[in-house]
């Protein structure tokens, strides 16, 4: 089988599972599985970053937080509809990561990671400042009305499932279009040697911001979508921890692949939720195996599968 | 014609080219000569755009290019080879060639030339770069870099660390280049290497021109050499 019918087989796989799994599971698992998805779309944005292009941001909440507030702010006080909701905080997510990158990619390397990690503080802290619209820390409830989508009410579970799912199929199509594409290819260049991939006629710095931008986006869509599915909007999605999670998702799931984002995002949710049955020091469990899972697979999950099984895996 | 017309450029403040000024045609192999910490290399990287110039110009045929960003410089038709190789290394050996093809959207007819050129590659083209040999490694940088089609080559120290039979195939390769009209400029250590190839030999010392001479000349009378660079 050639690489580009596996990799369909494989994806087209995944997603046929997920959409089994709106009939078959049980209540529980359905809700998980929903905000699983949703979150490792967030993850995939951030692996275009880092796992594609070497760029380690420690800033990713900013994007995430531009999306949610994006949205949120214009469905509760513009009184836009849910639709166009999304679409302000998409963009807003774009115009937060074009103007992030044109700055932030004059340094590197450690100088990077301080510097986005500075800009999310610093969003943090804007949502913080304007407590009387974004509600601070406490956040805001989008109600049942600014939740209907197309005529479809994001509510109720089942529909809510279905949207996830929707978003998470179109973002998983779109970054395996993108890592097949030119320009996904130049971007793993500059992850293995950038002077290089300089040297060889490609503007780099203008390739990064693109890779920004895209990354940045598609977290800022995951941010709004997660508001909009959950109806709720808040100033903890903006801190600092929300700028760990998703490199610890990728890291865990594979940087650098397609599937990896969602295998580590749903991996981490379920060693947190299991551990969690028997201990109250479920931390504890999740640390030692975090540990473990570096030690003896650093690549990550997806990472093992293309170093053991299948090298051209996306 | 590339034309290094003047230069001055350097580390900081360490100037280390000094009014240097070269000159290659198409179809010709112009080396480069000189003591440890002479400026070869540097030379090198100030046409590369890679350091800025503080005095003088680079010219690709009359357009001055050294005030492009380096990978416009690149794009305007010069590939440059850096010593130590430098390879995607996680790559295989398919996906660096391709990354060169795909700078210009080149089609098959020319990874098939540069193949022509490396048969060894096209036995390993699944192969992670990482795992080729060093000569191998040298074939595949060269061969990525003319995937681009450059029509001037820099070369820093091609046969550095390689086996007898390594140094004759790439040199076979810098050859058949500049019959096909690639103008090449080529810093080696070795003497003999450079007699092999050269058409012109430049002398160079504390980053100036010392004097350029044919290496037919040089072969006759190796008095020159002596001078330039014996202890």
């Amino acid at each position: 089988m050639s690489d580009g019918a596996r990799s369909l087989a494989l994806h087209g796989a995944l997603l046929a599972l997920l959409l089994a799994g709106a009939f078959v599971l049980p209540a529980y698992h359905h809700g998980v599985l929903a905000r699983v998805m949703v979150l490792s779309v967030y993850a995939a944005g951030y692996n275009i970053m880092f796992g594609y292009t070497g760029l380690l941001s420690l800033g990713h909440a900013l994007f995430f937080a531009a999306g949610m507030y994006g949205m949120g702010l214009a469905v509760q006080h513009g009184g836009v509809t849910p639709a166009l909701g999304l679409l302000a905080g998409l963009g807003c997510g774009l115009a937060v990561a074009f103007a992030l990158g044109l700055l932030a990619l004059r340094t590197a390397g450690v100088a990077f990671m301080i510097v986005t990690l500075m800009f999310a503080q610093a969003g943090y802290l804007t949502v913080l400042y304007f407590g009387p619209y974004t509600r601070g820390d406490e956040g805001f409830v989008l109600q049942g009305a600014q939740r209907v989508l197309f005529g479809f009410d994001l509510s109720d579970a089942g529909v809510r499932y279905i949207a996830a799912l929707i978003l998470f199929a179109a973002v998983l199509v779109g970054v395996l279009a993108l890592v097949r594409s030119r320009f996904g290819r130049v971007l793993v260049a500059i992850r293995e040697n950038e002077e290089r991939a300089r040297m060889l006629g490609y503007d780099t710095f203008a390739h990064k911001l693109g890779a920004v931008v895209i990354s940045g986006g598609i977290a800022a869509l995951a941010g709004a979508a997660y508001g909009l599915l959950f109806g709720y909007v808040g100033a903890t999605f903006a801190s600092v921890q929300y700028s760990i999670f998703p490199l610890l998702w990728v890291l865990l799931g594979g940087a650098g692949t397609v599937i990896g984002p969602f295998l580590g995002t749903l991996f981490m949710f379920y060693l947190i939720d299991l551990s969690s049955g028997y201990t109250s020091a479920y931390m504890l469990i999740a640390g030692v195996v975090l540990v473990a899972l570096t030690l003896f697979a650093p690549q990550g999950l997806a990472g093992e599968l293309r170093r053991r099984i299948w090298r051209g895996l996306p | 014609m590339l034309e290094i017309d003047r230069i001055d450029a350097g580390y900081g403040r360490a100037q280390v080219l000094r009014g240097l000024s070269l000159r290659i045609s198409p179809g010709e192999i112009l080396c480069l000569l000189g003591r440890n910490g002479a400026g070869k290399t540097t030379t090198m990287k100030a046409i590369m755009g890679l350091l800025p110039l503080t005095g003088g110009q680079v010219r690709l045929d009359g357009q001055v290019i050294s005030e492009l960003p380096a990978h416009r410089v690149a794009g305007a038709g010069i590939g440059y080879i850096p010593q130590g190789r430098r390879l995607f290394s996680e790559l295989t050996v398919a996906q660096n060639l391709e990354i060169g093809l795909r700078v210009k959207n080149s089609g098959p007819e020319v990874l098939e030339g540069v193949l022509e050129l490396f048969p060894r590659l096209r036995e390993r083209m699944g192969q992670r770069a990482q795992t080729l040999s060093g000569g191998e490694q040298q074939m595949l940088a060269t061969a990525r870099a003319l995937c681009v089609e450059p029509r001037y080559l820099l070369l820093d120290e091609p046969t550095e660390g390689l086996q007898p039979s390594m140094i004759e195939a790439i040199r076979q390769v810098v050859v058949v280049m500049r019959d096909r009209g690639v103008g090449v400029l080529l810093v080696e250590q070795r003497v003999d290497a450079v007699l092999s190839v050269a058409d012109r030999v430049a002398f160079i010392e504390n980053g100036r021109n010392l004097e350029t001479v044919a290496a037919d000349d040089l072969r006759r009378d190796h008095s020159v050499i002596e001078r330039h660079l014996g202890v």
